[in-house]
């Protein structure tokens, strides 16, 4: 009989790796908002295909604001990963400085964002298209302005030091957040802004 | 010891419930007393042994409301109840005990049991645990609200539109409904994302993922099926609410789309299904074996089986809507998927039989329930098999056939599995054992209240008594069937009230249970029971899947260590471990008690409340103060080595 036995390594303590538990859950709740959007996505497809042309606006949709504020969600994630390199190299002044930049960049994009809201022809209320569309990139938005609120405190801790090499996990997993509510928003571009040029329109 | 330590190489002690180790683990772990203490516990066998209580106390209030309605269609033109009480009461039915009692029940033994078959301290998130039973319980005193000032949900549990839309169901019925189900949406969603990171992050050091135990491979399944499901009716009901009370065009004709609402509820519908009979059967996989005195036959393949089925729950949703005019090719796929997924399901079936057949089996009252079980697993199947095919389901659509169905597939696939369990695993949470003597009276007036109940409704369907009709005229064949069948009922009635009779006599006077009363094999069996609040005084670490049963079995040269290991007593701390292979990877720091997690659900739901009323200014004060709750509850703590000292 040969009892197994264990090995006592120096083991880390606390949230230290990228793969602890505040890691993983953010991957969970990650694959249900993705399932979230998919669903809505779905209600979307679902009524280009069964309405064929009926649903749709008259005029095609338009990049004049929505294309520059892809690219300013797209820099924020930049900025966020800049800051989050900081914080594994313990360089106070990056992390805080790449998360801040990329909760400002959120801000802006936030603030465009209403503008083109407010530029549409149509409402929430004013047919099927207007539903999907503003409960969709209302959904997007909420989705942005809690991202926000991650990214805001953990600036604010970065500036007071709390986070350095080996005491960076909460970083890593707002970094990945944003990132993911980045991701969203191409899809969310895509089946909005650039299905209709595809044909989605005619069925 | 301080707060700077980055990392450690953690010493080994000796496993001893009586030394000064257990005593400073048990001072770390314990609850504090009074009421304030009782308000922030975040101990998980105290929140599972809640989420117990609270599910079978809607158990017995959505029993009593089948009960008072079986009255009104016990014979023909019955005038006890109105047409909308009769619906409202049927509604409520369903609703309770499919959303609040079924899910509920079965998260309350994976709370409480999960973390101690798997070898740790805690779920990984034990605050989040505690906020997800709290809002689970807010979300059903919310939807009763609604139900005590006139404005229950009359739609049916599955409400479909047009009828649940503004103009046809103008109170606040249907928004009671669609807002509470977005409360308990949130709080499943975030108990399956706490379960997911415990099983695959927390198992105990060795207890690789081919070691889980098949009651573990249950939860974790339908926790992840969750993570895709959930989003999808907590949407539709949100879509329907926004449609109800903005006048968007999701659902209501002419614009809307109708069947929008039935693809996304069933798209989460089905595998719904699944995911409120899968931890209940994996209970009966785990125990059954222990009360035939072998393992289980066929591990791999159950554990496999369990998967598939969920997976394959996925692509089955249509089968719901099989009357609702969808193209050809579309009926031939998911008809062929919904036959399909017998496959796994009886995998399972002959595995249980495998293991009685080649077992010496105990038959005391767990093991009457579990093999009950098992009759009616087959005849639930059965007939889901029936109206998997499209022909069959055309016939039998809307009648009582389908009530039959789901009835025997929920009662018999949760409640009888339940029921067992409860008596298998009562003696680990109380340290009594339950009266076997009534036990029996208790199997025996449920199964045989639940079939005559709910067997004739099977034939009553079959002569075409469509469901959800609140009366019917003399003369047609269905007077003697619908006597029966609320004979039945109440029979069965009277078995539930034996087992509280039973509950309370037993913690009583019921006999000691000890560590270990069934002579089980796995990890739960080795503490005290009940268990004390740190549960392992030292960490175990595994060779096997059975290391209570290794002499006896000698199926591997290794064997577990169950006499010494990590006791990581320096505060509340637990082990993670790798995935896979469960080797040990980070010592975690564990959370204190806290009453955030009661006041952020207090929040949340005060915020649900303003959107009923339209309170806009409780809103935003709920949605502020909520979020000052949570920047409170996720501040770094060095205490918890979450940020530099």
């Amino acid at each position: 009989m040969t009892i197994v036995t264990i090995s006592r390594d120096d083991l880390p303590i606390g949230s230290v790796t990228s793969r602890t538990v505040g890691w993983w859950s953010m991957i969970a709740a990650i694959i249900t908002e993705a399932s979230l959007f998919a669903y809505l996505l779905f209600a979307y497809y679902y009524f280009a295909v069964q309405r064929r042309g009926e649903m749709w606006p008259a005029e095609m949709p338009t990049f004049k604001l929505a294309a520059p504020n892809t690219v300013i969600l797209l820099v924020s994630s930049v900025a966020v990963w800049f800051g989050e390199r900081g914080g594994h190299e313990g360089v106070r002044w990056k992390q805080t400085a790449g998360m801040g930049i990329g909760f400002v960049l959120g801000v802006i994009f936030v603030t465009i964002q209403v503008f083109e809201w407010k530029a549409k022809s149509f409402s929430l209320n004013s047919g099927p298209y207007g539903s999907i569309f503003f409960v969709v990139t209302g959904f997007h938005m909420g989705h942005v302005v809690l991202g926000l609120i991650m990214l805001l405190p953990l600036t604010l801790w970065s500036a007071l030091g709390y986070f350095g090499p080996g005491r960076d996990a909460p970083i890593s997993i707002g970094a990945i957040y944003w990132h993911f509510v980045d991701a969203v928003w191409l899809v969310v571009f895509f089946s909005l802004y650039i299905t209709p040029y595809l044909g989605l329109r005619h069925g | 010891m301080t707060a700077t330590e980055y990392d450690r190489a953690p010493r080994v002690a000796v496993r001893d419930y009586a030394s000064p180790l257990a005593e400073k683990l048990n001072a770390l772990w314990e609850t504090k007393p009074g009421v304030i203490g009782w308000l922030s516990s975040v101990d998980h066998k105290e929140i599972g042994l809640r989420y117990i209580v609270t599910s079978f106390i809607f158990l017995i209030v959505g029993g009593i409301e089948a009960l008072i309605f079986r009255l009104q269609i016990t014979q023909p033109n019955e005038t006890l109840l109105t047409p909308e009480q009769y619906n409202e009461l049927f509604t409520m039915h369903g609703a309770t005990m499919i959303l609040w009692y079924a899910f509920p029940i079965l998260t309350g033994f994976s709370v409480f049991l999960q973390p101690l078959v798997i070898g740790t301290r805690d779920m990984a998130m034990p605050r989040l645990n505690a906020f997800t039973y709290w809002l689970f319980l807010f979300s059903g005193i919310y939807l009763y609200v609604g139900f005590a000032i006139g404005e229950a949900p009359n739609d049916g549990w599955f409400n479909y539109v047009p009828y649940a839309s503004r103009p046809f169901n103008p109170g606040l019925n249907i928004d009671f409904y669609a807002l509470s189900n977005i409360l308990l949406g949130i709080s499943t969603t975030l108990g399956s994302l706490n379960f997911v990171v415990t099983l695959l992050h927390m198992r105990a050091p060795g207890m690789s993922i081919n070691r889980l135990p098949i009651l573990s491979w249950g939860t974790l399944t339908i926790s992840v099926g969750n993570l895709f499901a959930m989003p999808s009716v907590t949407l539709a009901f949100f879509l329907l609410w926004m449609d109800r009370q903005f006048a968007t065009h999701f659902y209501r004709p002419p614009t809307g789309q109708p069947l929008l609402w039935q693809h996304l509820f069933w798209m989460w519908g089905h595998p719904w299904v699944y995911v409120i009979v899968l931890p209940a059967i994996s209970m009966v996989s785990e125990a059954l074996p222990i009360l035939c005195r072998r393992p289980l036959v066929g591990y791999t393949a159950v554990a496999l089986a369990t998967v598939l089925t969920m997976v394959l729950g996925f692509g089955v949703w249509l089968h719901h809507m099989f009357a609702t005019g969808l193209p050809g090719l579309a009926l031939s796929f998911f008809s062929a998927v919904s036959i399909l997924i017998v496959i796994p399901s009886a995998v399972s079936a002959f595995a249980w039989l495998g293991t009685i057949w080649t077992g010496r089996p105990v038959f005391n009252t767990a093991f009457l329930f579990f093999a009950g079980f098992i009759v009616v697993f087959v005849i639930g199947g059965v007939s889901g098999f029936m109206t998997g095919s499209v022909p069959v389901d055309w016939q039998l659509t809307d009648t009582y056939f389908v009530v039959a169905h789901i009835h025997y597939v929920l009662i018999g696939w949760n409640l009888f599995p339940v029921m067992g369990a409860s008596y298998f695993w009562f003696p680990k949470m109380f340290g009594k054992l339950l009266d076997e003597r009534l036990g029996r009276w208790n199997f025996w007036f449920m199964f045989v209240g639940f079939n005559v109940g709910f067997f004739p409704m099977h034939i009553s369907g079959l002569l075409g008594m469509p469901r959800r009709i609140y009366t019917f005229p003399e003369g047609m064949g269905l007077d003697t069937i619908n006597l029966i069948t609320t004979i039945g009922s109440y029979v069965f009635a009277v078995g539930f009230l034996l087992f509280i009779i039973n509950v309370v006599l037993s913690l009583r006077h019921g006999q000691d249970a000890g560590p270990n009363p069934w002579d089980a094999a796995t990890l739960e069996w080795t503490t005290p029971s009940p268990p004390p609040p740190y549960n392992f005084v030292v960490l175990p670490t595994l060779a096997t899947r059975t290391p209570l049963w290794e002499t006896r079995l000698r199926e591997s040269p290794y064997h577990s260590d169950l006499g010494k290991g990590f006791p990581l007593d320096h505060g509340k701390e637990a082990l993670a471990t790798t995935t896979l292979d469960a080797q040990p990877e980070a010592i975690l720091r564990m959370p204190e008690d806290s009453l955030m997690p009661l006041l952020l659900a207090l929040a949340l739901t005060a915020l649900f409340a303003g959107l009923i009323v339209k309170l806009w200014w409780l809103v935003i004060a709920s949605l502020v103060v909520g979020l000052i709750f949570q920047l409170i509850w996720l501040w770094p703590r060095a205490k918890l080595a979450e940020r530099r000292p």
